[in-house]
């Protein structure tokens, strides 16, 4: 790995009202790679692109973004967002947002911005419904939208905070091969975080999988095994391949669902 | 209609009307239709409270405003953001109804400064209108930008560096000075409807931002001057007129949206 790591996350610890988060999480994501974060819900995905980000003050450790580039210089897609649709915005304007919309002022217009916005709308893909209101496209539609409002400013970083849900089979499979695209075209690393990591093994250099709080990175092969997820979980868990999909099944229920199954009998019959 | 009297209102009408409108598209944007309407309705205490120490009325607007946008942006540290507002205003009103009951002379004010007395803008309240139009105006502007970004998603602007707590904090500010502005004239009831309604109809007619914004501008000269000449001419109160117009451009707007066939 000769190029700088665009992000290197070093022991990095989060935890909210005395509650952990995050616990010695470490991993780097070299210059243009195409990263998935993997992890259940509640697993705290969101807690650490938002750490990246600099929304969330880690307890301990260190999130550094490649040497000379500040956090503007990151891409972010939020998780599903709800847009009023009739909020007086189209494509072309949120795409436009990107370049300068936390600055103060009015908006801008020059023929340099609106060719950035309009080659940017053609990357994604968007130019069909560069003019119709953002609020009454569709949840892929909207998803190349934000895709391109974070990347008109060209950042080394792209984070996406679960762009896959809520979509459907062929969306997403639209959306994982318009990303793996654009970061080979843009050279711009890629990390997005999902909670089933099938629709992405065939394109990605590198996962980083967080679970127990913790997080295990390297190449898929080397991470999704058995032995290496149920060190990482704490107690045993099996990956199985069937159909060419990977699923990471428990060999029976964790301590704490257990123990939760115990104190609460009337759900202990309907867990199947 | 246009008397030497009269000049003064339409020149306050017209400079109310304008940063009720600018303000109002991001009261509309912003889903902060509740706070619109209870700034207002909170700030009419300070106009008793102001008469009963026999300081200007204005004055005691400007005050109360200030303390519902500290007030509320404080509560929402605390709690949702609707029940922030409404906490501030039983807060107001608790007070309000202590100042009204100090005084016995005040019925024919107090029905002025819920329903609006367009016709009482005196020419000592001129400087003052227009030094807070220019400045509501000023920092809409100015937030324009982040503003359009946090009605987006308040995500998408925390991530590219503007917090949205200040955002909130600096929107209250600049909606507590069209409320003041625009409460002697249209009255504390009836100030949210004039931000609400041209708004909510504007963006309906377009898809573009700064053209939704000049739309909606241009719809609140339409209501305020219209309320005023039909009430000159009719005898009926300004308050009536401005809320069935703002009625009405959203039905004007609904109209457009029918036609486009969307």
């Amino acid at each position: 790995m000769t190029e700088p790591a665009a992000l290197s996350v070093h022991s990095l610890s989060v935890s909210f009202s005395g509650r952990p988060i995050l616990k010695d999480v470490q991993f780097e994501v070299a210059g243009g790679e195409f990263c998935a974060l993997i992890g259940a819900n509640g697993s705290g995905k969101t807690t650490l692109l938002k750490a990246i980000l600099g929304l969330v003050r880690p307890q301990s450790g260190e999130v550094r973004i490649e040497a000379g580039a500040g956090v503007a210089r990151i891409g972010y897609v939020p998780q599903k967002i709800s847009i009023d649709p009739y909020l007086p915005l189209r494509s072309r304007d949120v795409v436009a947002l990107g370049l300068d919309g936390a600055r103060w002022g009015w908006l801008r217009r020059s023929a340099a911005r609106e060719a950035r916005v309009q080659e940017m709308l053609e990357a994604v893909g968007a130019v069909d419904f560069a003019d119709r209101r953002v609020g009454q496209l569709s949840g892929g539609q909207q998803q190349r939208v934000l895709i391109a409002h974070a990347l008109v400013r060209r950042p080394r970083l792209l984070l996406l905070d679960e762009p896959l849900a809520n979509l459907d089979v062929r969306s997403t499979a639209e959306i994982v091969a318009l990303l793996r695209r654009l970061s080979v075209q843009y050279r711009t690393a890629v990390l997005l975080s999902a909670h089933d990591m099938n629709p992405l093994l065939p394109v990605i250099d590198r996962i980083v999988y967080l679970a127990s709080c913790c997080a295990v990175s390297g190449k898929a092969d080397e991470v999704i095994r058995t032995e290496v997820l149920s060190r990482l979980y704490g107690y045993h868990v099996d990956v199985v391949r069937v159909h060419g999909r990977v699923v990471v099944i428990a060999a029976h229920e964790p301590e704490e669902i257990r123990a939760a199954l115990a104190r609460d009998p009337v759900h202990t019959a309907q867990v199947p | 209609m246009f008397t030497g009297f009269m000049t003064n209102t339409w020149i306050v009408a017209t400079l109310v009307a304008i940063a009720a409108g600018m303000v109002g598209f991001f009261v509309v944007l912003r889903r902060a239709a509740f706070a619109a309407h209870v700034l207002p309705l909170g700030a009419f205490p300070g106009a008793a409270a102001a008469s009963l120490l026999g300081v200007s009325e204005l004055a005691g607007i400007v005050v109360f405003s200030g303390l519902g946008v500290l007030g509320i942006s404080q509560l929402q540290r605390w709690d949702r953001r609707e029940v922030a507002t409404a906490l501030w205003l039983a807060v107001a009103l608790a007070l309000g109804t202590l100042f009204l009951s100090m005084t016995s002379e005040y019925a024919q004010g107090v029905y002025a400064l819920l329903f609006g007395e367009v016709l009482g803008v005196s020419s000592r309240d001129l400087g003052a209108v227009a030094v807070l139009s220019a400045i509501t105006i000023a920092m809409t502007a100015l937030l324009f930008r982040p503003l359009l970004l946090d009605s987006l998603s308040p995500e998408l602007a925390e991530a590219a560096g503007a917090a949205s707590r200040s955002l909130e904090l600096a929107f209250l500010a600049v909606l507590a000075l069209a409320t003041a502005m625009a409460l002697p004239v249209v009255g504390a009831l009836m100030v949210f409807s004039l931000m609400v309604g041209p708004a909510s109809a504007a963006r309906l007619l377009t898809d573009r931002p700064r053209l939704a914004l000049a739309l909606t501008i241009m719809l609140s000269l339409a209501t305020v001057w219209g309320s005023i000449a039909l009430s000159y001419l009719s005898d009926w109160p300004v308050g009536f007129f401005v809320g069935a117009l703002a009625g009405l451009a959203y039905a004007a707007g609904r109209l457009g949206v029918a036609r486009q066939g969307r």
